[in-house]
């Protein structure tokens, strides 16, 4: 096979700009920092001063507040845009998105409806002896 | 001598049009790395969707144990999450530096990242001894295993990605700010501000809805 | 009977649960036999290794290789070779299950078979059709795409060792300890409730199996995305490569998940967590949930690039452009999201509900459709085509009409009234085995008698190429056909014994399918054998022998290393035909040094490092464990210090090899 005649330098061959990846800025990372701290705040503030009392509101609200933070972590520290790499990063993301959301909204739905189907009580069981179950395969 | 890399094309009316069918150049495709690490943290959020899912469905199965309402300090992580979202700051400003080849620049503040990483752990760690000595270990139930595995996961993201933080500021330190250490730099800056993307999930669906 | 440790024993310090006793040949002479044949064999295979001096080039040019075509080549051999094992397993259980009736209790008891058929299931779907797949897509799709390589080469390398560390630590199960008794998903015995090594070879080499996986599906996809030839749009990729891409797209999306859900398991067997027990608040029905959310896609990612195969395979052997290029594309990428929503089908029958199991059942005839699309565009390219009935093309009949038919069953079992009755019968596995055994593996054949000439420069021998194809057809439907009956009269699978004995001749039936599958197989490695002796007459001398239409026919047999000289530029769908269709002529001078990256020994090291962390994580070996934990950890770290990672080519290799080519052309037109 072909020998190796001398090495190049670290890979400088297939990459001739001078930065790498996306350009940051001082005011996209205190833009994104300010909000993050004050969309942890609230929530926060929101849980343990015991604010909303309805749980269901309450669960919604700061399922908002984390999904409009993740927003902004992804857009000013992670500098994602339509733009970057093609639009492939934009177009995996949203895939993923939509593959996270089917697992966990799918696994919820279909575990809810197996423990109601399958407990003697809606509720919560407590402590129970271990129910040893042999299964044989025959 | 120029290669002749075309071959020609008779049109209907005899015209000829000329069609390049190969390159006489070495081609550059475009450098993967920023791309494929990306879809590595794509699959990293896969295995934390499941961790979700899990506590989504067991995250209320505390065996007639503490709940979390008893169990979770908010203030101990309100603390914490204040350590990695500093973290995610001072890397921002570390890889500002980068930006202009300041290597002394970058190598401090990725210093100052990863002394807020360790303290991220150091309180993980102490909150975590906390619930054991509580009786409310992984052992303990469906929720508290749910819990650790989760919260587990994380935070051994996170100590991963400071051994990775050391190694890098070590292959910075030898050899300067080069294109390959530019890119790896690139890789860590996505993986630590993933993995605030995911404490914010960790707190939000499990200390603070924990403690509802 | 393999009997495990006793949990009361004190494990070893240092030898964690080993004993004595963990060597099961002591007391079962099958695999004692087995153990003298594999000895014999593997001296053999040493022995010529040693005479013809290969020691050296294996390892540097196979072993550390970077070469996408040398590590497709290679996931190739550990998956046919696997196919032997998997294959094995299924003759003792067609064996078994022909004899066992009333009095006899036939030859392998329960635990040994229940052994058998997961071991089957496991090797059969991870180490023979996932090496298969991955590796046509390793060989094919840099090549496809006009590239030199794929994105990531060490990783791809890695990517392959890691799969093999995971075949081996399956077949050390065999001699040391015993394997896992819980089917090929582990769903029956789950935690604490069995405590034998059994499960953990089970985890740990689908563990370190599925990071090779994962991570090869992250480097396709960046290779097709990022290093497609210039003129080379998505809509005039090869259709091969964008099944590719769905299909690597899904692992990306599935292989977490399982990940996932083994560590979950793990957890509870290692630590006593209580994810999937009974108790303190554990639900087993989660880790059905989550290992299927995995399942469902991965039977997916098995069989888009076995379609992808048969695009190929049809349009070149119809001397037509493939029909409906467009609607296939979409086709796939529906096929693709789709699959993601069907999961509940593989549990109709655990208690979700009505509203939960019909929204299901409807997801899962939906996916049918694109399917069907497909089909229907592969007749429609066949129609009025110039039709020539290679070995290839055989296989794709045999695919059409046996995964049309198997396709239909799926549908039927998703309905979910009808799949109350046929759940875990064997006419749900007839119908498996039908789609995977027509659909997948029918493909591997064709694409291995399709694309061999690409990779070894000599044809396959077509006469028992032939042979090997009818055996398998008509060997897979005598083998089948009786199961589908026996299910629709309520026969469970898995049953390694039976009272009935009217279901005997049924049974025995299926065996001779068996037998005559294996007389297929066994064509098959004559076909090997005979075409490498017959080599010179079945020689390829231009690099077309099919007169193809992709890229891939555009270089020699074997490609050089450096795949093309130049880099193709591509101006439509089926650039390699375009080319031919104007006349291209390929250029003889102006060749340059040609950028390359370094063979690496690193991916091997890893993955042996990885292999004894899971070995010492099964004979819960702690010591042993931590240390190679922290020897991978050290390794890859070290790894990293290394920046000389490539080279050139220098231009006047290029030349020779390509004047070579040239020489051979001119003599061959």
């Amino acid at each position: 096979m072909a020998s190796d005649t001398h090495a190049h330098h670290d890979g400088h061959h297939d990459d001739h700009h001078g930065d790498v990846g996306p350009h940051s800025s001082m005011r996209e990372y205190v833009i994104g920092f300010v909000l993050s701290v004050i969309l942890t705040a609230i929530p926060f503030w929101l849980v343990m001063a015991n604010v909303i009392q309805d749980r269901t509101t309450a669960i919604l609200v700061l399922g908002g507040f984390a999904i409009v933070q993740v927003l902004v972590h992804m857009v000013y520290f992670l500098h994602m845009n339509g733009k970057v790499e093609g639009g492939w990063t934009m177009l995996s993301t949203m895939f993923t998105v939509v593959f996270v959301a089917i697992a966990i909204a799918g696994t919820l739905w279909v575990m809810f409806h197996m423990n109601a189907n399958m407990m003697p009580s809606h509720g919560e069981h407590q402590q129970q002896p271990a129910a040893a179950h042999q299964h044989h395969t025959q | 001598m120029a290669d002749l890399a075309h071959s020609s094309v008779h049109g209907a009316h005899g015209a000829t049009a000329v069609r390049e069918y190969h390159l006489a150049h070495e081609p550059h495709p475009e450098n993967g790395t920023a791309l494929g690490f990306w879809l590595y943290l794509m699959s990293d959020c896969l295995i934390f969707a499941a961790l979700f899912a899990t506590w989504g469905v067991l995250g209320r199965s505390f065996a007639g144990g503490a709940g979390g309402a008893e169990l979770f300090d908010l203030k101990l992580v309100a603390l914490n999450t204040a350590f990695l979202l500093l973290s995610s700051i001072t890397f921002g400003f570390a890889m500002l530096r980068k930006q202009v080849n300041d290597k002394s620049g970058t190598l401090i503040w990725l210093a100052v990242t990863g002394l807020f990483g360790l303290a991220f752990l150091a309180v993980e760690l102490y909150e975590f001894r906390h619930l054991i000595h509580e009786g409310a270990g992984p052992q303990s139930s469906a929720a508290m295993s749910a819990f650790f595995a989760l919260v587990g996961t994380h935070g051994l993201h996170v100590t991963f990605g400071s051994i990775w933080l050391v190694v890098l500021m070590v292959q910075i330190a030898k050899h300067g700010l080069i294109h390959e250490n530019k890119r790896r730099l690139m890789c860590l800056s996505m993986f630590w501000h993933f993995l605030d993307v995911v404490w914010i999930g960790v707190f939000t669906f499990v200390y603070l809805m924990g403690v509802l | 009977m393999a009997m495990t440790e006793h949990t009361t024993a004190p494990a070893h310090w240092l030898l964690g649960r080993i004993t004595w006793d963990s060597i099961p040949m002591s007391h079962e002479p099958i695999l004692l036999w087995t153990f003298i044949a594999v000895c014999l064999g593997g001296l053999f295979v040493l022995a010529l290794l040693t005479k013809f001096r290969l020691w050296g080039p294996m390892w540097r040019d196979w072993l550390c290789s970077i070469d996408h075509k040398k590590i497709g080549i290679m996931y190739m051999v550990l998956g046919i070779v696997m196919l032997l094992r998997g294959f094995a397993d299924a003759v003792m259980m067609r064996l078994q299950q022909s004899m066992a009736f009333g009095e006899n209790m036939g030859y392998l008891p329960p635990h040994h078979y229940d052994q058998v058929f997961t071991a089957h299931g496991v090797i059969m779907i991870f180490f023979v059709a996932m090496p298969l797949v991955t590796g046509l897509m390793n060989y094919l799709v840099p090549l496809q795409i006009g590239a030199r390589d794929v994105a990531f080469p060490f990783l791809n390398n890695f990517s392959f060792w890691m799969t093999t560390a995971g075949a081996v630590l399956v077949m050390v199960s065999l001699f040391l300890g015993e394997f896992s008794t819980s089917g090929w998903l582990a769903l029956s015995n789950l935690g604490h409730q069995n405590p034998g090594v059994g499960l953990d070879y089970y985890i740990w080499s689908l563990q370190i199996a599925g990071v090779g996986t994962t991570l090869s599906g992250i480097n396709l996809l960046v290779t097709i995305v990022k290093m497609r030839a210039p003129g080379m749009d998505m809509m005039k990729m090869p259709i091969f490569t964008w099944t590719a891409l769905c299909t690597n797209a899904l692992i990306v999306a599935s292989f977490p998940v399982l990940t996932a859900a083994l560590v979950l398991m793990s957890l509870d067997r290692y630590l006593g967590t209580n994810f999937f027990t009974n108790d303190l608040g554990g639900n087993p029905m989660l880790y059905v949930n989550l290992i299927w959310i995995w399942g469902h896609p991965e039977v997916y990612i098995l069989v888009l690039p076995a379609f992808g195969v048969f695009s190929e395979v049809v349009a070149t052997f119809s001397r037509k452009r493939l029909f409906g290029y467009t609607s296939m594309v979409y086709a796939t990428v529906c096929i693709t999201v789709l699959s993601y929503l069907v999961w509940l089908h593989h549990f109709f029958t655990m208690g979700s509900g009505a509203s939960v199991n019909a929204f299901f059942g409807i997801t899962t005839m939906i996916i049918s459709i694109p399917t069907g699309a497909k089909i229907f565009n592969w007749l429609f390219t066949m129609y009025r085509g110039r039709i020539r009935f290679t070995v290839p093309m055989l296989w794709t009949v045999g695919f059409m009409v046996t995964f049309a038919i198997g396709g239909m069953t799926g549908v039927l079992l998703a309905v979910p009234p009808a799949d109350f009755v046929l759940h875990n019968s064997l006419f749900l596995i007839a119908h498996f085995h039908n789609v995977i055994i027509g659909g997948v593996v029918f493909a591997m054949f064709a694409g291995i008698n399709y694309w061999f000439p690409k990779a070894f420069g000599y044809k396959l021998d077509e006469f028992w190429g032939k042979v090997s194809f009818w055996c398998w057809l008509v060997g897979f439907w005598v083998a089948f056909t009786p199961l589908y009956v026996l299910g629709l009269m309520g026969v469970t699978r898995r049953a390694n014994h039976f009272e009935d004995p009217s279901l005997q001749i049924w049974f025995v039936i299926a065996a001779c399918g068996a037998g005559i599958v294996a007389l297929g197989i066994g064509a098959f490695l004559v076909q090997l054998g005979v075409s490498y002796l017959k080599r010179d007459q079945l020689r390829d001398h231009t690099g077309d022998p099919w007169d193809g239409r992709t890229l891939e026919w555009a270089t020699s047999s074997p490609p050089p290393q450096y795949n093309f000289a130049f880099t193709p530029v591509v101006h439509d769908v089926d650039a390699w035909w375009d080319m031919k269709k104007h006349g291209y002529k390929r250029p003889l001078s102006g060749f340059q040094a040609i950028h390359m990256p370094l063979n690496t020994g690193s991916g091997v090291v890893l993955s042996v490092l990885s292999l004894v962390w899971g070995f010492a994580l099964i004979w819960h070996m702690w010591p042993l464990a931590i240390a190679s934990f922290a020897a991978i950890v050290i390794g890859a770290i070290v790894h990293t210090f290394n920046y000389k990672r490539d080279y050139h080519i220098p231009a006047a290799e290029v030349v020779t090899t390509e004047n070579a080519r040239t020489q051979l052309l001119a003599q061959h037109g």
